[in-house]
């Protein structure tokens, strides 16, 4: 049995201090995406928050050239973003897919020029690979309370507007005639999401954060229709995959025949895929309508 | 900017523009603006694993394009079709990032996967780029009619016998091979500019199909040129260039179809439901 | 007589255009379609009469050929359904089109004469005058180059027929296109159906929820009731016998000037439902005489079945103006 825990546990894992970062903030990075991804998955905005998350590239390749960590430029530009889209109109549906699109097509061109410059201008190199893949082991422990100070904003936001979020996303005319503001409450969410996806940008890189956004999310909301229960699993599966991809991403270095490391990001996305496809083997692939709580009364369906 | 290494990149960038343009007006035509996102982020991951094995990137790219878009078709039957798309396309970029990985050159690879490379383009592509194009523009050609009828009413096409499935397989065969003749010049991120920008700017000059897609063919060939030539003065990323132009085209375009509504409602304009009588208003569908 | 019978029988099913012959449909455990039967010959105008979820959409679906029936067979001008179907014309529930899709009316209705031909369409002066044709024909020339996205609801209705009459079909099938329509375009719409039917000699089936608006135009009417049909003549299927049975329970029909009304009775004990519901097939077409309409005239003006006062007028079929004449006095 010791010998088999040595092998998953390759020599040094609990000790290296690296690997104490990563899962913290991978860890709360995962809670947070898969409780605020599950909203982005209700509403429909999964597209919203991958181009949000390419949008980040932009603040993040900015903010290596002015030497500030990234993760400033990943929220700043994302929230801002996310207020662009918003105003373009992203809730109507016609028409949405193009705006975000467009606006991730001009966030890009930009990322690409501020890449150039980081590489021409700077000393760093890679900084393309930290903000596209991540830098789950090379985070600095002086960002850890900015990042769970973030989190608990998104998942602050999330929570107070817990039930008229609910409502709007999955019947905007009755939360309107509640004197719901639907667009506020969009706005709101979609601010979420964008910080939601600068944090993961940091861990797992952007061009993967939506897997960490919306894999977990989709997978809870394939095994049950009550919405706070698939939140929780959300959280919990984006939590095992994280950590379990550090874990592998450890081990990795010890793999032959290369020993040189297989990327973190690589392991959570492909785990989180396989989540949710486990999810959705049993029985049959209908959509799950959400089952919603009648208001003021103590149990519900689902 | 016109001398001999650069009429390769000239000819080939062409052609990559016109059927991006010709691809593109289906794409948003039929709103999968999102498959225009995915399978070049897909095809990222083949063109990495190609460098690796060191096998012609154009098949490992064609190769990646078709198994990411089928894989977005058959993902997309059975559950929702925009988290089956962004999961398979996230999963396709992981492997992509494992390749590029195991590969020396990481960084400056990824960059020019990820937004175009302009001096990257050789004489000896200009072959099998201008074949694999013409297949792409012929092929949409030939399923013009039962494509744009699925496209627009897909109730329709299907009483007409033409099978909505079949025609959503050719087509997202069609973007597969045009997404890995524009990846190498364009980047995976920014072929997404080229194929929405143009033809979204495309449907609000003209309000007839087929002159709608030759516009947006043309527009797309202008934003390459354009970029190009600001790209080699300025020393810039093409990237920029063809997302910033691009988003241009885009803007430009709802500009200008909104310009068109308030036209249309001026006194004396047709508007349909005027003509009916006064019991017609009351109810405008 | 009865080789007469067979000999009629059979001449008249070779003039039928569509044949449906006991169709069932289970979809998701639920028999959604039982035991459906109708004919419909060249030139005659069929409603398809139904509530939401009484099936009307799902027989559509197998006429057409897009759904698989459970049991029963379906015959179009004699030969069984096939999937390719060009004698079929489909107008759907209109679907608004985004107005940012660059397709006008006429590229719509030009789609309908080859919109599943490969290729692309060569612009030819013959094809441009069929186009201009039929768009004439349905009164959509004014607005054929507009988009077919900022078009009004009954606008687009006229250029969907339009799609469906180009290619020349011997059987139209509409999809509730009243729905949401003003009463001066529904009027329009039911005044041209009818016309196309009698002239182009097409057999036209429509779908609607509401019988009134088809009455001046229709032959035949189809009435659906959760699943199960009663298929005839007005006359034979909308009375107050045949639709209780179909619903299985007491229901009166109501005919005030030339309209008709279904009314839910109290169902105390009047009309005993029977289990199959009443269906007239053209080889036995129910007499008329003038008892019998007078019984039923006497049914549905018991007391207690409607409350409604006033003595019913019975409507002008044909003859019933004798029983109207016996009953005005009545109670």
């Amino acid at each position: 049995m010791p010998h088999l825990l040595r092998i998953i546990f390759q020599p040094g894992f609990f000790a290296s201090a690296p690997v104490h970062v990563a899962l913290f903030a991978g860890g709360i990075v995962a809670v947070v995406s898969g409780i605020v991804g599950s909203f982005a998955v209700i509403r429909g905005q999964s597209y919203a928050g991958h181009a949000l998350a390419d949008i980040s590239v932009t603040g993040g390749s900015a903010s290596f050239l002015v030497g500030i960590s990234p993760l400033w430029g990943f929220v700043g530009v994302g929230v801002l973003a996310a207020g662009v889209m918003d105003m373009i109109g992203i809730r109507r549906p016609r028409g949405r897919d193009l705006a975000t699109g467009i606006v991730r097509g001009a966030g890009l061109g930009l990322a690409a020029l501020f890449l150039y410059w980081d590489t021409t201008h700077t000393n760093t190199t890679g900084a393309a690979i930290t903000i596209l893949f991540g830098s789950m082991f090379t985070i600095s422990t002086s960002i850890l309370p900015v990042m769970a100070l973030l989190s608990v904003t998104a998942v602050g936001i999330v929570a107070v507007l817990y039930r008229p979020l609910l409502l709007s996303s999955v019947a905007a005319e009755l939360a309107a005639v509640r004197g719901i503001s639907v667009r506020a409450v969009g706005a709101a969410c979609l601010v979420a999401i964008a910080v939601a996806v600068s944090l993961s940008a940091m861990t797992i890189g952007t061009i993967l954060s939506t897997a960490l956004l919306i894999g977990p999310a989709a997978t809870g909301l394939r095994l049950t229709s009550r919405p706070g229960l698939a939140m929780t699993w959300a959280a919990l599966i984006g939590l095992a995959a994280t950590w379990l991809g550090v874990l592998l991403a450890y081990d990795s270095f010890y793999w032959p025949p290369a020993r040189h490391g297989w990327p973190v990001s690589f392991f959570v996305v492909t785990l989180i895929f396989l989540g949710y496809v486990l999810a959705g083997l049993p029985g049959g692939q209908r959509p799950r309508r959400l089952a919603m709580r009648p208001a003021g009364s103590g149990s519900g369906q689902g | 900017m016109f001398s001999g290494f650069m009429m390769s990149t000239w000819v080939v960038a062409t052609i990559v523009a016109a059927v991006a343009g010709v691809v593109g007006f289906f794409i948003v035509l039929r709103g999968a603006a999102f498959v225009a996102d995915a399978v070049p982020q897909g095809a990222f991951a083949g063109a990495a694993g190609a460098s690796l094995l060191g096998i012609n990137t154009l098949i490992g790219l064609a190769a990646a394009s078709l198994i990411g878009a089928l894989g977005i078709g058959w993902l997309g039957r059975s559950g929702r079709r925009d988290v089956a798309t962004a999961l398979a396309l996230v999963v396709m970029l992981g492997l992509g990032a494992l390749f590029l990985s195991f590969s020396v050159e990481y960084a400056p690879e990824i960059y020019a996967l990820l937004f175009g490379e302009v001096l990257g383009v050789s004489v000896g592509e200009i072959a099998p780029v201008a074949a694999l194009g013409a297949l792409c523009i012929a092929a949409i050609l030939v399923v013009y009619r039962p494509l744009l009828l699925a496209s627009v009413m897909p109730e329709l096409a299907e009483a007409r016998g033409v099978r909505s499935g079949r025609m959503d397989l050719v087509f997202l065969v069609v973007v597969a091979l045009a997404t890995s003749l524009t990846l190498p010049v364009v980047g995976a991120l920014l072929i997404f500019s080229l194929m929405i920008g143009p033809p979204a700017a495309a449907r609000s000059l003209t309000d007839k199909p087929m002159p709608a897609m030759l516009a947006s063919a043309l527009i797309a060939i202008g934003v390459v040129w354009a970029s190009i030539a600001a790209a080699y003065d300025t020393n810039w990323p093409v990237g920029f260039f063809v997302g910033a132009i691009g988003a241009g085209c885009y803007a430009a375009g709802r500009g200008w179809a909104a310009f068109r509504r308030t036209r249309t409602t001026r006194p004396g304009a047709w508007r349909g439901a005027a003509e009916h009588g006064p019991q017609a208003a009351n109810v405008r569908v | 007589m009865t080789r007469q019978r067979l000999a009629s029988e059979q001449a008249a099913e070779q003039d039928e255009l569509l044949r449906v012959d006991g169709v069932s449909v289970w979809l998701s455990g639920r028999e959604v379609l039982h035991d459906v039967r109708l004919t419909l010959r060249q030139g005659e105008f069929a409603g398809l009469i139904g509530s939401n979820g009484a099936g009307k959409t799902t027989l559509l679906k197998v006429i057409l050929g897009l759904q698989a029936p459970s049991a029963g067979s379906v015959r179009v001008a004699g030969r069984p359904r096939t999937r390719r179907n060009s004698m079929i014309g489909y107008v759907p529930q209109k679907i608004l089109l985004d107005p940012d899709v660059p397709l006008r009316a006429r590229d719509l209705v030009g789609l309908g004469l080859d919109g599943q031909r490969l290729g692309i369409p060569l612009p030819s002066a013959g094809r441009r005058k069929l186009v201009d044709e039929m768009l004439r024909a349905v009164g959509a020339e004014r607005f054929g180059d507009a988009r077919v996205g900022n078009l009004s609801g009954g606008e687009q209705q006229r250029v969907l027929i339009a799609h469906a009459l180009i290619s020349r079909p011997r059987l139209l099938l509409l999809d509730e296109p009243l729905a949401n329509l003003d009463i001066a375009s529904e009027q329009d719409v039911v005044a041209l159906l009818g016309r196309v039917a009698k002239e182009e000699q097409i057999a036209v089936l429509i779908s609607a929820h509401e019988m009134n608006p088809l009455l001046p135009v229709m032959d035949r009417i189809v009435y659906l009731a959760a699943g199960r049909a009663a298929s005839g003549t007005t006359e034979e299927v909308v009375r107050t016998d045949v639709l209780s049975a179909l619903y299985g329970q007491h229901v009166d029909v109501i005919r005030v000037h030339d309209r008709i009304l279904v009314v839910a009775g109290r169902g105390d004990g009047l009309a005993a439902p029977s289990p199959e519901p009443v269906v007239h097939h053209r080889a036995d077409p129910v007499v008329h005489d003038a008892e019998a309409v007078h019984r039923d005239a006497a049914i549905s003006s018991e007391p207690g079945a409607g409350d409604l006062g006033a003595p019913h007028e019975v409507p002008a079929a044909r003859g019933a103006e004798q029983a109207a004449t016996r009953l005005a006095g009545g109670a």
